[in-house]
């Protein structure tokens, strides 16, 4: 078997067995798999509606699995999505409910806003590794926290003791009246552009410019990099700043397309976190990302359907939804399965 | 004769790969029998085979005329077969004799029994002259004494057949002197010893008899009275080897280099670089010759920026590049073919393509405004390994695939193609087969005679010796004396090299050479 093939079967076999795994679950548990797959799939692509929130569920995904993934090819682990994806979140909305200004303007600087946000709180962690070799994972599940609580306590203050900020103007929002009537009034919106535009982006960056080749080498080889006269603290810096802006972009999603508000929030969204799960699933790369966030948005989206249309209690489907993701990420074990396989065959 | 090893027809493969083919290796009771290879040759691979560590494929293995199944390296150690490894497996805090029970400590009432078996440490030692003391802890004595450490473990656990992988790369030449005499004393107490080593030289001196394998395959077993290096080498790399390499006069011009009392700390704070005064010219090469760990490193990375200076100065052709970042370097005409190639000189997980762009990327013609040319990376690439030999499938092969020889030309194509005015090569053919050595010494020297400066540090005296247009002796920090290589014998650059300095006075008694500062140990 083809090194091509393997990497090609590997995320298929895991889908497959993850769901036959999941399948297990519901049965001992006294549910129809069938039924609770048909929910699923209908959850998904049931009508034009449900089609349209599995894309707009997809959006954040998308850009949090960027983040992810960028940091990943600069050497860095960035647990810290969540946090910056929050950031932006409350970025985006305060911009755009704050001022009014004409569209044109008002929404880039609302999106612009929460990169910025996003790209700061990177910053601290990229600086803090770069300059006194602190670990980044330590630092950005700590910052997951700080941007937790502090969003919180902004937004009841920016609301007046409130809960949830006003919704954004019309002129910040990504809201699509064409998306709406196609997909029978889904919050299908403009985001998904951004999503893919960043998509183009990274690729951009990693595979077209001396930026991308630098954050690479120092991913791979600090030393080397250093030697070739490469400046290694600031591509650390840079790689967790634009890593962090893709997920504050992630952030003004939701802020400016699902919701059009930020409300306080009593965890984590889980966004920024399955975006680790996203990155991995697509290897990292910017068209792989694509691939993983469209299975978990459409995963984390049909499964709101399996309570209400096979009766499977929410607990069972999320048990089942974290199976199917588990075995996807767990490639790395169905890899070498597979690799076994062939080579047996091969002595064969 | 009786044979105390006998390895036939070993076959080993590693999935399609053929590492051992056919290799047959028969050890006589009381010879040192060298195996000779280039790196890769499968050398290793057959010495793991016979201590256990890895399973033939095919041929079997024989101890004294029986039949046996090595599983694994317990099963060696039973039939009395000992390595002495190249990387020693020491605990550097641990005493001597700590270190030698250590895996089979001996008890006494459930405590272990120290002083027993410091005492049996103690008295081999002596019946094998090896002069260890059993009590002195690891980190305290020699990198030699180290290694008589090592032979002293396998020793201990009674071994009757010793491997020797590598043993003279990281000693002196007289401890090199030294460990010959002991290689002899175990062959008169009845030990049988397989020396691996690409050096010539060795197996001239020491051998009994010599097998040679080339690319994994067995090419057959010569005694080494009726053979010569010249031989050897073709046995070995399968055509004829030049040995000494071929260098015109040098004719120097101005100075390139100019290194005035510079001093330098490792990383703890510690003087690595005192009050270093150098200087390499247009059309020469000066070799710096030292042992591993005296400040040849610190100095490297102080030139090139990767260190900062402490005092004094560098310049470049009169450009004074103290405490300038590693690029500025690089952009004043500096080359630097660094001594660890993994670490420093490439990036392994990159294609070798981009790792032959790795100082030139960010500039023309490959970059125009940030944004690479992909197309001149390849173009760029292909025109190095055509030109330095480099044997890769293409551009895109990881440079982690290439052999060590091949990623070493990669680098040093990388380095001598811009043209450097000064191009360092620290340890460039550390790890290498004669072939490689001689088309990098070659490509050193092409150097100097196009007018540039070159400086060249290196453990090995034959290559100092032989490349070399100036040497400079580095000890403790210091340059202890610049010599000519023709005027200079290895004993004494040898004596240089462990702090000794050679008398001016006329010295009819001994070997003209005394040690700096009485009393004081220079070890």
């Amino acid at each position: 078997m083809s090194n091509r093939a393997i990497n090609l079967l590997v995320p298929i076999v895991s889908v497959i067995l993850g769901l036959v795994v999941g399948a297990i679950i519901m049965l001992v548990s006294g549910f129809s798999p069938i039924a609770g797959y048909s929910a699923l799939w209908n959850g998904i692509f049931g009508d034009l509606y449900t089609i349209g929130e599995t894309i707009r569920q997809i959006t954040p995904y998308i850009l949090a699995g960027l983040a992810v993934a960028f940091a990943f090819r600069s050497g860095l682990f960035n647990i810290g999505v969540e946090g910056q994806l929050i950031v932006g979140w409350f970025a985006a909305a305060y911009v755009g409910m704050a001022v009014e200004l004409p569209k044109v303007i008002h929404l880039p600087l609302a999106i612009l806003a929460a990169a910025v946000a996003g790209g700061l709180w990177g910053f601290v962690p990229g600086l803090l590794k770069a300059k006194f070799h602190v670990h980044e994972v330590i630092v950005t599940i700590m910052m997951n926290y700080i941007a937790l609580h502090t969003t919180n306590a902004l937004i009841k203050t920016v609301s007046d003791g409130g809960d949830s900020t006003e919704p954004v103007f019309a002129s910040a929002s990504l809201r699509s009246e064409f998306f709406e009537n196609l997909t029978d009034f889904s919050r299908l919106h403009y985001g998904i552009f951004v999503a893919l535009l960043m998509v183009m982006v990274m690729w951009f960056i990693l595979d077209k410019t001396t930026l991308g080749f630098e954050l690479k080498a120092v991913g791979f080889n600090q030393n080397a990099s250093q030697y070739a006269g490469m400046n290694v603290n600031k591509n650390i810096i840079l790689a967790m700043v634009i890593s962090g802006a893709f997920a504050g972009l992630g952030g003004a999603m939701e802020a400016l397309g699902t919701f059009e508000y930020v409300s306080s929030k009593g965890g984590f969204t889980g966004i920024g976190f399955d975006g680790i799960a996203v990155a991995l699933l697509g290897m990292n790369t910017p068209l792989g990302v694509i691939f993983g966030a469209t299975l978990f948005g459409s995963l984390k989206y049909g499964a709101l359907n399996m309570p209400n249309a096979a009766g499977i209690p929410i607990e069972i489907v999320e048990i089942v939804i974290a199976v199917i993701i588990f075995f996807v990420a767990s490639g790395y074990i169905i890899r070498l399965l597979l690799l076994r396989a062939a080579t047996k065959k091969e002595a064969k | 004769m009786e044979y105390v090893i006998e390895m036939l027809n070993i076959r080993k493969e590693f999935g399609t790969f053929l590492a051992n083919d056919n290799i047959t290796l028969q050890l006589k009771k009381g010879e040192i029998h060298a195996l000779l290879g280039e790196n890769g040759a499968g050398k290793s691979t057959l010495m793991n085979v016979l201590f256990g560590l890895y399973q033939p494929e095919g041929g079997e293995i024989r101890v004294r005329g029986e039949k046996v199944n090595i599983t694994d390296p317990n099963v060696a150690n039973d039939l009395g077969i000992g390595m002495v490894h190249q990387h020693f497996m020491l605990v550097e805090n641990f005493s001597v004799t700590e270190n030698i029970i250590l895996g089979s400590e001996p008890t006494k009432y459930g405590v272990t029994n120290k002083k027993d078996a410091a005492k049996k440490v103690q008295a081999l030692s002596e019946q094998y002259g090896l002069n260890v003391d059993a009590n002195a802890i690891i980190e305290d004595i020699s990198v030699g004494m180290q290694q008589r450490v090592e032979i002293l473990k396998t020793l201990y656990r009674g071994a009757e057949i010793l491997i020797f992988d590598e043993p003279t790369a990281s000693l002196t030449p007289q401890e090199i002197t030294e460990l010959i005499q002991i290689m002899k004393r175990l062959i008169a107490e009845g030990k049988s010893i397989i020396l691996i080593t690409h050096k010539l030289k060795e197996i001239m001196d020491v051998s009994d008899r010599v097998t040679v394998i080339r690319k994994g395959q067995g090419i057959g077993t010569v005694t080494t009275a009726e053979t010569n290096p010249d031989e050897l080498a073709a046995l070995m790399v399968g055509r004829q080897v030049e040995f000494k390499t071929n260098k015109g006069k040098a004719f120097p011009k101005e100075n390139i280099l100019m290194v005035k009392d510079l001093t330098v700390e490792d990383y703890r704070g510690v003087e690595k670089v005192k009050n270093l005064s150098l200087n390499v010219r247009q059309g020469e090469i000066v070799g710096i010759a030292g042992i591993d760990g005296n400040g040849q490193t610190e100095l490297i990375e102080a030139i090139t920026g990767l260190r900062k200076i402490k005092r004094g100065t560098v310049s470049i052709h009169g450009k004074d590049i103290t405490n300038l970042k590693p690029r500025q370097v690089t952009e004043s005409g500096v080359g630097h073919i660094p001594q660890d190639r993994h670490k420093h000189g490439l990036v392994l997980d990159f294609p070798i393509g981009h790792n032959i762009s790795l100082q030139t990327y960010y500039k023309g013609p490959i970059s125009k405004s940030g944004i690479i040319d992909y197309n001149k990376i390849d173009k760029k690439a292909l025109d190095i390994i055509e030109a330095y030999d480099v044997r890769t499938q293409g551009p895109h092969t990881p440079a982690r695939a290439l052999s060590g020889g091949n990623q070493q030309k990669a680098i040093i194509g990388r380095e001598v193609d811009r043209n450097p005015e000064l191009l360092i090569a620290a340890l460039p053919t550390r790890g290498l087969d004669v072939g490689a050595i001689e088309f990098i010494h070659s490509r050193l020297i092409e150097q100097r005679d196009n007018g540039k400066a070159v400086l060249l540090i290196s453990f090995e005296l034959d290559e100092v010796m032989n490349v070399s247009d100036r040497i400079a002796v580095i000890h403790d920090g210091e340059i202890v004396d610049v010599v000519l290589p023709e005027e200079t014998t290895e004993q004494q650059l040898g004596l240089l090299m462990a702090g000794h300095h050679i008398r001016n006075d006329d010295d009819n008694n001994g070997n003209g050479l005394t040690k700096r500062g009485e009393g004081q140990n220079v070890e």
